[in-house]
């Protein structure tokens, strides 16, 4: 009943309705316009009322998002997000709740805030806004940006590892996981609706090109003439072809990862590796986040890995719901009486 | 004077007895149950719990003592009792730490099963005081409790470890033998703890009674004692310590202001009891959230508040630092919370199981930028109830985050509370913004709060964050007129809540030669000795606040009319700078900073000092 009435509801909304009055503040050419649009053009068909989505977001320039979101909105501290948007959610469960991050926020100051929500799979969508470095501070290496990266706080090169954000998900136990492009809005697209469907925690990185301080960090995977040679887009029970003639596969030797020529004679499609989105086993997952280890090997855009297990705001409902069953529901007297009380005449 | 069993039976009007022993000895058990007995036979009393931050520190060292120290009267009584009449000492080292605070001619009560040597060299004895002079000058009881125990066991299955532990409850017998208490409600209190454990309900049990048994028929007691019920106010009564009156009053805030509890906290000594208590009262829609840090627990707590609920964050000092941040983003987004914090002692990690009241200049300035918010502090285990819903209230009034301030010595200490009767409670609904016409999510109401719109109410979808926001449109604004003005207005908002702060009332003379001001858990200790030097013939006032920000309206008059003011704090004198520095006036500052809570004899002493009289007893 009540999905029938949303759905009649939202069919008039469009991607204007998802427009605030605000004006975006972004520098000309960055990613997150196109993060935004995508957005935008997505919600509409998400079958949610607009009033029921609340945008959460902490500190950089990402997270700017939420004020240009016609949404509820909440731009938080530095970090933060996960934890405000997770209070919210347990406390509100029928809200649809997003948080729009970027590495410096995420990875560095949040870190523990979003493996602590990808453990306890609480339904929240996050869109990790990824430029490998801090824009909002003007410049600083990120925990993503690469070894030896040069910037205004490493004149002479980064000496840290950076982190792999799907790799760090899988490992806290995210139960979907999955990457895109700002340069590619279709897939961008397809990845935001797989997010929203997903019940329980999602993470979508975003890679997100910053054209003042990071400019061209993606250009390998985004630049026409090479973007086929180097990206791998993940599709379920499909065997993983990429190149652009489509003749380029990975073969699974073993744990290792090995690029085949199938016009090479030696190979078919048949010794592919099959991606399984809905393995149980989360081995092939991180092979798959560790694709990047290595220049020889493709980037995947796509979905990494999705499981289905009960959410912890779905768990805290059913614990009130299974309690109260059993002792019926509390009043003030109870609560104050119910205890080794006397009586003094 | 009255014989039973060939006995005397002695009636007293107030006895403080202190349980001490290993922290593995189960004495913080021992006196929880001592006090709720005595609570149930109508005995006023108050309690102390002592134990070390070590879970169990290596048995017979010094340092590994626990004690529970618990005063009970037939009259009216505020403090836990300055010295102990009877020490039940369950090892050597606890009896070298406590004998120096029992009162000259108490009663010792030891395992004397422990004083063997190498117990005697941990506690750094080169000579069994039992067998020198040391406890000249004291009643000395020596009972093997240990082999009693063992004897009164010798059929149970459980190995000689396990029938070893129950020797507390053989103490705790005897304890009820001599003061006349009933051993009823903790043979139940037993059946229901080890509920599916036979074996061990019938060992405490046994242990329990042996004990009881044990005194009725010794030869080492002659006289037994009672302690008639208090004349207290007609009601119902039951006991409470201050964290599970602090978990009752947020229960029942959301109950009388229609909202569904949330609580977002991180385990922290000594307030993670509060976490406990709430987490059972899932029956009354409360979700306990517990959170990856500390900063987490306010945020997610924040977040509740932005979706409509009830949200508070328990912690200590610690925890309040590393939720700075997030309060000052409470204090910029005006949403309902309320922080609360039960001190201990710091800085750092400091005296975790330890009380202090050194948090007060954190409460009230502790963030970056002008950051202001409401602060009131609870002063009895009782008291917290009351004020847990007095927080609740003013956050959810003015669209405020509040900090209630405990401190472990109110929280971990329990006394009989008169209960409400819970049709008398006030209810005090807040209603959320639905209307769509005109909103803006920082316009303001008669009390400067602005709407409370949650998300999920169609219309008013809106953003709010950390950034300064524009007056009325709440739209970010980096104008610097607005930030004055923004400023200024939650200043005033936040001092305009003095018009629901009651008066400070002033008790005894209303102007004269000395006022005590007190704040927190200091009242009992102030409290009697203020009683004493009144019945010494010496006159002196008395007043306590509640509120410390925004102070009573009349604080300033009051001040005005004593010659002297005398603030005693457990710290360096933070309420004493407050005051100096709003009310440009001088005080007298009476400070102890041992992590225990003043005896009222010290506060006594200082009274009597500034009267000229005989410089305390």
């Amino acid at each position: 009943m009540a999905n029938n009435e949303v759905k009649i509801d939202v069919a008039k909304l469009t991607a204007k309705d998802f427009q605030s009055d605000q004006d975006v503040r972004w520098c000309p050419g960055c990613g997150d316009y196109s993060i935004l649009a995508q957005v935008q053009r997505v919600f509409p068909d998400m079958g949610k009322k607009k009033e029921d989505i609340v945008w959460i977001s902490g500190i950089g320039c990402s997270s700017r998002f939420p004020y240009y979101m016609d949404t509820y909105g909440f731009h938080g501290i530095h970090g933060r997000a996960p934890a405000i948007a997770t209070g919210l959610k347990v406390a509100h469960p029928n809200l649809s709740v997003w948080v729009a991050t970027g590495d410096g926020d995420l990875m560095s100051i949040g870190g523990n805030h979003f493996i602590h929500a990808c453990r306890k799979n609480i339904d929240l969508k996050i869109i990790l806004f990824n430029n490998r470095i801090y824009g909002l501070t003007k410049g600083q290496y990120s925990p993503t940006s690469e070894k030896g990266k040069v910037t205004k706080s490493t004149p002479f090169g980064s000496v840290d590892y950076p982190f792999n954000p799907p790799s760090l998900a899988l490992g806290a136990e995210a139960t979907f996981v999955a990457r895109s492009i700002d340069r590619e809005p279709k897939h961008m697209q397809e990845m935001i609706k797989r997010a929203a469907e997903h019940k329980g925690i999602a993470f979508l990185e975003v890679f997100q090109n910053c054209n003042i301080f990071n400019d061209g960090a993606y250009a390998p995977l985004t630049d026409k003439d090479v973007k086929l040679d180097n990206v791998i887009v993940l599709e379920h029970g499909q065997p993983m072809v990429f190149g652009k003639e489509k003749n380029k596969g990975i073969k699974l030797d073993g744990f290792s990862p090995v690029v085949v020529d199938l016009n090479d004679g030696k190979h078919s499609i048949n010794d592919l590796w099959v991606h399984d989105e809905k393995d149980e086993n989360p081995i092939r997952a991180f092979i798959l986040a560790h694709l990047t280890d290595s220049t020889d090997l493709p980037t995947p855009i796509g979905v990494f890995r999705q499981v289905i297990k009960e959410t912890y705001d779905d768990g805290v409902e059913n614990q009130i719901k299974a309690v109260t069953q059993k002792k019926g529901k509390g009043t003030l007297h109870q609560l104050l009486y119910n205890a080794n009380t006397w009586e003094v005449e | 004077m009255a014989q039973v069993n060939g006995k005397e039976v002695k009636s007293l009007s107030e006895v403080t007895v202190r349980f001490a022993g290993d922290s593995g000895d189960g004495m913080q058990l021992t006196g929880s149950q001592f006090s709720d007995t005595t609570a149930l036979v109508g005995n006023d009393l108050s309690t102390l719990p002592d134990y070390p931050a070590e879970i169990r520190a290596p048995a017979g060292t010094l340092y590994g003592v626990s004690g529970f120290q618990l005063h009970f009267s037939s009259n009216d009584i505020h403090t836990p009792g300055d010295t102990p009449d009877v020490l039940v000492a369950m090892n050597p080292a606890a009896l070298k730490i406590n004998l120096k605070d029992l009162k000259q001619g108490g009663v010792v009560i030891v395992n004397e099963d422990s004083f063997d040597s190498k117990n005697l060299k941990m506690a750094g004895y080169s000579v069994n005081p039992l067998d020198d002079e040391s406890l000249t000058g004291y009643k000395v009881h020596q009972v093997p409790i240990t082999t009693l125990t063992q004897t009164a066991l010798k059929e149970s299955k459980l190995g000689t470890k396990e029938v070893q532990r129950c020797k507390n409850f053989f103490a705790l017998g005897m304890m009820y033998w001599m003061f006349s208490r009933p051993i009823e409600p903790t043979l139940e209190w037993i059946e229901s703890k080890f509920k599916g454990n036979e074996d061990l309900i019938w060992a405490n049990q046994k242990a329990l009674k042996s004990g009881y048994y044990f005194g009725e028929q010794t030869e080492i007691f002659t006289t037994r004692f009672t302690v008639d019920p208090a004349k207290l106010p007609k009601g119902t009564y039951r006991n409470v310590s201050g964290n599970e009156a602090i978990a009752l009053g947020f229960v029942a805030a959301a109950e009388l202001s229609n909202l569904p509890l949330f609580l977002g906290s991180y385990p922290i000594t000594p307030a993670s009891d509060i976490l406990h208590y709430l987490s059972k009262y899932k029956n009354y829609g409360v979700k306990t959230f517990q959170a990856e840090d500390e900063i987490a627990g306010i945020a997610s707590a924040i977040g509740a508040a932005f979706g409509g609920s009830l949200a508070i964050t328990t912690t200590s000092g610690p925890g309040v630092a590393l939720k700075t941040e997030a309060m000052g983003l409470a204090v910029m987004t005006e949403l309902p919370l309320v922080i609360i914090n039960i001190q201990r002692g710091g800085p750092s990690t400091g005296l975790p199981t330890k009380t202090e009241q050194a948090d007060l200049f954190q409460a009230i300035y502790g963030r970056n930028g002008e950051a202001p918010i409401p602060v009131i502090a609870t002063s009895t285990p009782s008291d917290c109830f009351y004020l847990s819903i007095e927080a609740a209230k003013i956050a959810l009034k003015y669209m405020t985050p509040v900090m209630l301030l405990s401190d472990g010595y109110i929280a971990n200490g329990s006394e009989p509370w008169k209960l409400p009767n819970v049709d008398e409670l006030e209810t005090f609904h807040k209603e959320f913004r639905t209307e769509v016409e005109n909103f803006n999510s920082y316009d303001r109401d008669e009390n400067l709060a602005r709407p409370w719109a949650v998300p999920g109410t169609p219309g008013l979808e809106h953003r709010i964050g950390g950034l300064e926001k524009h007056h009325i449109t709440g739209n970010v604004s980096y104008d610097p007129d607005n930030h004055d003005f923004m400023v200024r207005l939650r200043a005033q908002k936040v001092a305009e809540i003095v018009k629901d702060v009651p008066d400070l009332e002033v008790r005894g003379d209303q102007e004269g030669e000395l006022l005590v001001l007190g704040w927190g858990g200091t009242y009992g200790a102030i409290t009697e000795a203020v009683d004493r030097i009144l019945a010494n013939g010496m006159n002196v006032s008395q007043a306590h606040l509640k509120y410390l920000n925004p102070f009573p309206k009349n604080l300033g008059d009051v001040l005005s009319r004593f010659k002297t003011i005398l603030i005693p704090e457990l710290n360096l004198g933070q309420l004493a700078t407050v005051i100096r520095a709003t009310y440009l006036r001088e005080v007298v500052s009476l400070t102890k900073i041992k992590g225990l809570p003043f005896k009222s004899m010290e506060v006594e002493s200082k009274i009597s000092e500034i009267l000229g009289g005989s410089n305390g007893k």
